[in-house]
């Protein structure tokens, strides 16, 4: 086949013309695929200047040199920030993190499905009105949400206080570990209530009935029946708290204390105290690579098991 | 190529916008070779990058209605905040004030634009300790605009009358069995160097042992230590969160406003003492604005009122005599001889400092 139409014509039109050998239909299709092409031009022009330019930033800076000022030096290139990705004090936060992440995770599970379950039993009304109040409160800002979780788990805050009053002794909330996975809790339920709610609405109520009838207890029902269907809102609800979790910042920053650096903050500190900025680049680009074959690997044990 | 007139006229334009913005861009690189500036002179409005809550609320609007010009206002609230952002260049601001080091850091990285003390006349208003600081020699880049030490917070309504120690954060048998924790500065040099001045060292030190016995210290604290906060620790001290915090005089003074039972201690051990100080960026789209806001700040009415809002002291000769005499006697505001002689200001230890970072970071994190 020949790669061009004659000359002649505009590239525009000539591309549209029916090539030399071909069906109508193929040619068609063609079009139909320039044509798709064009629409994705705008979301592939929006990832390109938001996501992959500044993404190729940081990978650069990964390799340059950190001066003796803190001053980034582009040139002399090296991997010696990705040397340093091995230590152990590297290893231990983001262990830690993975820790955390893997704790909210399940904890947003646990309250999450029985949650979602419910509500897919309530008449369609009641479910509308749950929906709004679970998403309600993302119309308000996380960091003056995570400021007003700062207030209430304060030592003179309500929180210690009843616990006082009730004659509990002193409760110290604040800067600890218990903050930070409520504060991650709190702010990521959401995000494993949605997908969970959607796949078990879809879920056939009457298959879980002719387990029953074929003598299923409920667990066994529930165990090899509605577990196994509700499975694909498990992963991606489980995905969409594990991720952002992992890399979460402003929680763990504002809610935790001396022993409870995440990821997050360990990245920040490289690019502020320590005006480490390869260092921190180096850190940025594993934690991503690490979170994206993580992602990939999980989606493909529960596609298998599926 | 043949240009008809019109078409020749586009191009002597668009010459000459190339050679403006080509002569724009040597001055930027040239900038110590900049036109010089009167005193008073404006040349624009003025972009000011300072602290959060820096300058008492009269001064902005009485610099723009002396000089009709606008002041854009944006804040920072560490050092290294500031060094992010304009150590690219291109921030677009015209004065900043850094602390003593970060001064260091900016003239060594050719961000900081060489000051026409001419065109500044209030100098000679400065006490004479502040005309030659060690983080910049002559004030050549820079001119004091307050000082101030970092000292300890304490709840003293709840621990009683307590040795100004830094026992108080590093000592298993005082800090360890406090009622309640402690709060340390985020601050690799502040944290390190109160733990150098508890062993008795050198808070500049460069020997690798004394650093890593300072850095375990710090690592034991870890137990009773609440946060390493540098932006909430007074108000953490004041609801009670932590009994005893590490931070600047200034803003624990400032928190301590009409409340009883709270007081900021020098430790005894030593203690740091810092100056931030104001300074014009290398590419100030307003330099001469820039030298006549300095001049400005330098006044003695001016000097004096920034000290009776925020409490931290003025290195402005000439605003002593019109200071409060409270404020002046107050010694957790102007540390008494006595004080002055344990303070120590935090210097260059060059190619160390990176192990300063990562060993705090090390403990820290």
């Amino acid at each position: 086949m020949r790669a061009t139409a004659p000359g002649g014509a505009p590239a525009a039109l000539r591309s549209d013309l029916p090539r030399d050998g071909e069906s109508p239909e193929r040619a068609a299709a063609r079009l139909a695929a320039r044509r798709g092409a064009l629409i994705a031009l705008p979301p592939i022009a929006t990832m390109t200047l938001l996501f992959v330019i500044p993404l190729a930033i940081v990978a650069v800076y990964s390799f340059a040199t950190r001066g003796r000022t803190g001053r980034t030096v582009l040139g002399d290139w090296n991997i010696a920030a990705y040397a340093r990705l091995g230590e152990p004090l590297v290893l231990e936060v983001v262990g830690r993190s993975l820790g955390y992440a893997v704790l909210t995770t399940a904890i947003c599970l646990v309250i999450g499905y029985p949650f979602a379950y419910w509500l897919t039993t309530r008449p369609m009304r009641v479910r509308a009105v749950m929906i709004v109040l679970v998403m309600l409160p993302f119309w308000s800002n996380l960091l003056v949400r995570t400021y007003a979780w700062r207030v209430l788990l304060a030592s003179d805050g309500p929180i210690p206080a009843a616990f006082a009053a009730l004659g509990l002794g002193e409760l110290r909330l604040l800067f600890t570990p218990f903050a930070v996975v409520l504060g991650l809790v709190y702010g990521y339920l959401p995000f494993m209530v949605l997908p969970l709610y959607a796949a078990l609405e879809r879920l056939d109520l009457r298959l879980v009935e002719a387990a029953r009838d074929l003598g299923a207890s409920g667990w066994e029902a529930f165990r090899h029946v509605t577990w196994p269907l509700s499975r694909p809102g498990v992963v991606a609800g489980s995905v969409l708290v594990m991720v952002p979790t992992f890399g979460a910042y402003v929680t763990p920053e504002l809610l935790g204390g001396s022993r409870t650096t995440l990821v997050g903050s360990f990245v920040v500190r490289q690019f502020l105290s320590a005006r480490d900025w390869p260092f921190g680049s180096a850190l940025s680009m594993a934690i991503l690579l690490l979170m994206l074959v993580a992602t990939v690997v999980y989606f493909r044990l529960q596609e298998d098991r599926a | 190529m043949r240009t008809t007139p019109k078409h020749r006229g586009r191009t002597v334009a668009v010459l000459a916008v190339t050679a403006l913005i080509a002569a724009a861009c040597a001055g930027g690189d040239d900038a110590g070779g900049a036109a010089t500036c009167e005193p008073g002179q404006v040349d624009g409005d003025l972009l000011l990058y300072n602290w959060t809550d820096y300058v008492d609320p009269e001064l902005v609007p009485a610099f723009e209605a002396e000089y009709g010009i606008e002041v854009v206002e944006d804040f920072y609230t560490s050092n290294e905040e500031l060094l992010a952002r304009v150590s690219a260049g291109g921030a677009g601001y015209d004065v900043v004030v850094p602390s003593d080091y970060a001064v260091r850091i900016m003239v060594e990285e050719g961000s900081l634009l060489e000051l026409q003390q001419d065109a500044i006349p209030n100098l000679a208003n400065l006490r004479d300790d502040f005309t030659d600081p060690a983080y910049d020699p002559g004030n050549a880049h820079s001119v004091p605009f307050l000082w101030g030490t970092t000292g300890l917070g304490v709840n003293v309504g709840l621990l009683g009358d307590v040795e100004p120690s830094w026992a108080l954060v590093f000592d298993p048998e005082v800090a360890g069995t406090l009622p309640g924790r402690v709060s340390l500065l985020d601050d690799p040099r502040e944290v390190l160097g109160a733990a150098l001045h508890y062993l008795g060292l050198d808070p500049n030190t460069t020997d690798e042992s004394e650093l890593q016995q300072a850095a375990d210290l710090v690592a034991q604290a870890r137990e009773w230590t609440a946060a390493y906060d540098s932006g909430t620790y007074q108000d953490n001290l004041v609801s009670g969160e932590v009994v005893v915090a590490h931070g600047y005089s200034g803003n624990f003074l400032e928190a301590f406003d009409g409340l009883e039972g709270f007081a900021y201690l020098v430790p005894e051990e030593g203690a740091t003492v810092w100056t931030d100080a104001m300074a014009i960026l290398a590419d100030a789209p307003h330099p001469c604005t820039a030298h006549t806001f300095i001049d400005f700040v330098l006044r003695a009415e001016r000097g004096a009122a920034l000290t009776e809002y925020i409490y931290y002291p003025s290195p402005n000769a000439a605003a002593e005599a019109l200071i409060d005499t409270e404020i002046l006697e107050d010694p957790a505001v102007y540390p008494s001889a006595a004080t002055q002689a344990r303070l120590r200001f935090l210097q260059d230890t060059g190619d160390f400092e990176t192990r300063y970072t990562d060993l705090f970071l090390q403990a820290t994190s």
